[in-house]
């Protein structure tokens, strides 16, 4: 049979862009790692079951729940917060996007969005308001009625596919 | 949640002596979509989790004679997005996309869906809908089950500790039938999901296949509601409306936040009906 692992693990990975080594037990959460081992409190924990989209990161590109993800399975991989998105200067067009828009009132859900608006428009530059509620339908926002937030979107992929802001 | 041991076995052989030296104490771990849940609430408790994605042989998804397999570690975004699957299984592409969300189906498991057998879920009645068989390794030989012989009740299946489901099967229709799966529900889980297949003769059902999920314990093949509808005109009122009541006869829904189970039995009979117009008229393979 295998072995059990150490009780806590030696992980090596990227975050937003810098690499970091951390010793974690098999049972905590990613989220857990990256708001009190890193520090990253853009990281938001709401529903803590997968449902809402505020604990959204993106690990290797792809949006994962970090409230369940265990901070384990990011071994080798890369992965970026909300805090790694702003500091980028190549991306902060979708987030200026969601402030030009008004696309957030109490702001809780939109780190979560923005990431996952992020993953979407890497794979589809040219959203139709459809491809964008079904992408962004596992993102919950109890503020803003959605409509701005999707046309935020729509802007930030205006700007990615031309280059220039409006 | 409570401290637990991992384990990370490389091999099919390694992964099934790991669980079988472990017992009961210990669970296989994919996805852990489902059963990290399960266990931050404390509903589930285990001393040890056996990580199956360093498997190698648990990867891979390929069509091959009309047959898709798609192997345990494969995620639903995996199968939504495999050009095979797109081609040769368009419906099952798009009812794999319309599992919860996009970070749900980044790491979740078809496998592992399977195998921790929530009724209220889609893949068991979609691929039960294909007569889909999954393979099964052991201390013995590995064996193969269907849908219905390896789902045996909510949160139940038919494996032993120390089993390891490693890959589903899905056959492709039979020529000429084409299917649909329609769902509904207001919650983040389905409140119902019907299958439905069809293959038409000059205007009266050849064969029918029917499929249920969610709202009963497990996923369900509605025989009884079949057999009334083969041989019956495609319009025929009368033998839709002894299908959706047979179904709810068989389908052992009960009273809960989803609705009562008259509510439930009302669903039944009325999207067994639209199921089977929408394989008729837009069926897929």
């Amino acid at each position: 049979m295998a072995e059990a692992t150490e009780r806590r693990i030696k992980i090596a990975f990227e975050v937003n862009g810098g690499a970091v080594e951390q010793d974690v037990a098999p049972e905590v959460a990613l989220i857990d790692l990256l708001r009190d081992g890193l520090l990253l409190k853009g990281v938001k924990r709401s529903c803590d079951m997968q449902v809402c989209g505020a604990c959204t990161v993106l690990v290797d590109g792809a949006p994962v729940s970090s409230c369940t993800v265990p901070a384990f399975e990011v071994r080798g991989k890369r992965v970026l917060t909300i805090e790694g998105l702003a500091a980028d200067e190549a991306l902060t067009y979708i987030s200026d996007a969601f402030i030009d828009n008004a696309a957030l009132q109490c702001g809780f859900c939109t780190p979560g969005m923005v990431l996952a608006a992020k993953s979407l428009l890497d794979a589809n530059p040219s959203p139709t308001e459809a491809d964008i509620k079904d992408y962004m339908r596992g993102n919950i926002c109890r503020c803003t009625g959605y409509k701005k937030i999707v046309e935020a979107i729509q802007e930030a992929g205006r700007i990615a596919r031309d280059g220039a802001r409006s | 949640m409570k401290p637990f041991r991992l384990y990370e076995p490389t091999t099919i052989n390694e992964t099934v002596s790991t669980l079988r030296d472990l017992g009961d104490g210990a669970k296989l771990y994919a996805g852990g979509t489902e059963l990290l849940l399960a266990m931050k609430s404390g509903l589930l408790q285990y001393d040890g989790l056996v990580n199956v994605k360093q498997v190698p042989e648990l990867d891979g998804l390929a069509v091959e004679d009309n047959v898709l397999s798609v192997g345990a570690r494969a995620t639903h975004s995996t199968v939504e997005h495999a050009d095979e699957v797109l081609s040769d299984f368009p419906l099952i592409a798009r009812v794999e996309h319309g599992v919860a969300n996009v970070r749900v189906r980044n790491v979740g498991t078809i496998a592992g869906n399977l195998c921790f057998a929530e009724p209220h879920s889609d893949p068991g009645a979609l691929l039960l809908l294909y007569e889909a068989e999954v393979d099964i390794a052991g201390p013995g030989a590995t064996r193969s089950v269907g849908i219905e012989e390896l789902v045996v009740g909510p949160y139940e299946t038919s494996l032993a500790p120390d089993e390891l489901l490693t890959q589903v099967r899905v056959k492709g229709f039979p020529e000429g039938m084409r299917g649909t799966y329609l769902k509904f529900g207001y919650h983040h889980r389905p409140t119902l999901g019907i299958g439905a297949a069809v293959r038409v003769e000059d205007g009266v059902f050849a064969d029918v296949r029917l499929t249920l999920g969610s709202v009963s314990p497990m996923p369900m093949r509605l025989r009884a509601s079949e057999d009334v509808l083969r041989g019956e005109r495609l319009d025929s009122t009368t033998a839709r409306a002894r299908a959706g009541e047979l179904a709810a006869d068989v389908c052992d829904a009960i009273d809960d936040l989803h609705g009562t189970a008259e509510y439930k039995h009302h669903l039944v009979s009325v999207f067994i009906g639209r199921a089977l117009t929408e394989a008729i008229e837009r069926g897929e393979r």
